[in-house]
């Protein structure tokens, strides 16, 4: 059960040091507890539902941003969405760059909201790389038997 | 699978049916799971229109997905396109067949005023996203003894009138901009009236979070 311990240590590190470095905060936390014997996937599934509401969201703000007259409601209701969405899953880093973005549209700021949809991008494309990651660590894990640690 | 006559006859905190309204899919199976794992029976609708739907009060005799399976508490994001849940919120109230049913806002805006109108609706909690379980629990327990707050509710709801006429003067809501999910404006701010303790302490809007 060598090799286990050394996947349970290696999980356990990575999920530290996503919530070290911002990326995470205590909501993933919380839905990790949530998950049970009778929903094995529901971190996996949450976060899949939260990837497919990215992008379906940066596409209607790059949208909206092309316009010759930009509607800044427009794009705000979608940074709104993206900033709730993340907020539930625990997406911190996604979520700030939410709050700036809003600014922006409340200022009217083509320029700045160009700036935080790039923002945004990058900080969703890294978000779903990191948690890829996990979710692999886990699957080898429980692929060779082990259980998955619970991060307090 | 439970049978409509069990639910209604059960009357303990386990099998409560609730009603849950979001546009956003994340936020509609993280709350479907809390519930679930909360031994609730879970309906979970994208818009007020469909809760209304469900409810039958959308004004068509047999709509879709009413079975008789009563309805304990209704939980309903703010924000929705379409009808918002402060909308949905004064339908229900206003409807004979329904205002007994528990309605509670969740939003992930701290926004005072917001919170006071739903309270004045006759929202039963305003719960600040994102929803934990220990929201859940606490939801559940007052569901459990709602029956003899119905008084206190009346007197809150107008302790909160009261409330509002002394605010008046002083409130220009800068917690609004708190972008933190910890509700921050919990004790910070000197609005005394606010925060002093209503005849039902879980009644009250839930300005922090981890109590």
């Amino acid at each position: 059960m060598d090799v286990v311990n050394q996947m349970q240590r290696q999980f356990v590190d990575y999920s530290t040091s996503l919530h070290r470095e911002g990326i995470l905060d205590d909501q993933f936390t919380q839905l990790q507890k949530l998950q049970d014997e009778n929903s094995p996937d529901f971190v996996v599934e949450v976060a899949s539902l939260f990837f497919e509401d990215c992008e379906k969201l940066i596409n209607n703000m790059a949208r909206a941003l092309e316009q010759q007259g930009v509607d800044f409601k427009q794009v705000d209701a979608s940074v709104h969405q993206l900033k709730g969405s993340s907020s539930s899953i625990g997406a911190v880093q996604v979520k700030n760059v939410c709050i700036a973005f809003r600014s922006f549209c409340e200022a009217q700021n083509r320029e700045g909201c160009l700036r935080c949809l790039q923002q945004v991008t990058h900080e969703y494309s890294l978000l779903k790389n990191k948690l890829q990651t996990l979710f692999r660590l886990e699957q080898q894990i429980l692929a060779a038997g082990g259980s998955i640690p619970v991060i307090e | 699978m439970v049978v409509a006559g069990e639910v209604l006859q059960s009357g303990s905190s386990q099998e409560l049916h609730v009603l849950a309204v979001d546009d956003s899919y994340v936020d509609r199976k993280v709350i479907e799971k809390l519930l679930k794992i909360s031994s609730c029976q879970v309906t979970a609708v994208e818009s007020g229109a469909r809760a209304l739907q469900f409810l039958g009060l959308d004004g068509e005799k047999g709509s879709v997905g009413f079975n008789g399976l009563k309805v304990n508490l209704i939980m309903t994001d703010y924000s929705m396109p379409g009808m918002t849940g402060y909308e949905l919120l004064k339908k229900i109230k206003r409807s004979a067949a329904f205002r007994e049913i528990p309605v509670v806002i969740m939003s992930s805006e701290n926004i005072l005023t917001r919170i006071d109108s739903c309270l004045e609706e006759g929202a039963e909690e305003f719960l600040v996203k994102p929803v934990k379980l220990s929201d859940i629990k606490r939801l559940m327990e007052d569901c459990v003894t709602r029956g003899e707050t119905e008084e206190q509710e009346g007197r809150r709801v107008h302790k909160r009138k009261l409330e509002d006429d002394n605010l008046n003067s002083s409130s220009s809501s800068p917690l609004s901009s708190s972008p933190s999910t910890t509700a921050s404006f919990g004790c910070d701010i000197s609005i005394p009236e606010l925060l002093s303790s209503p005849p039902h302490p879980s009644k009250r809007a839930k300005l922090h979070d981890g109590d």
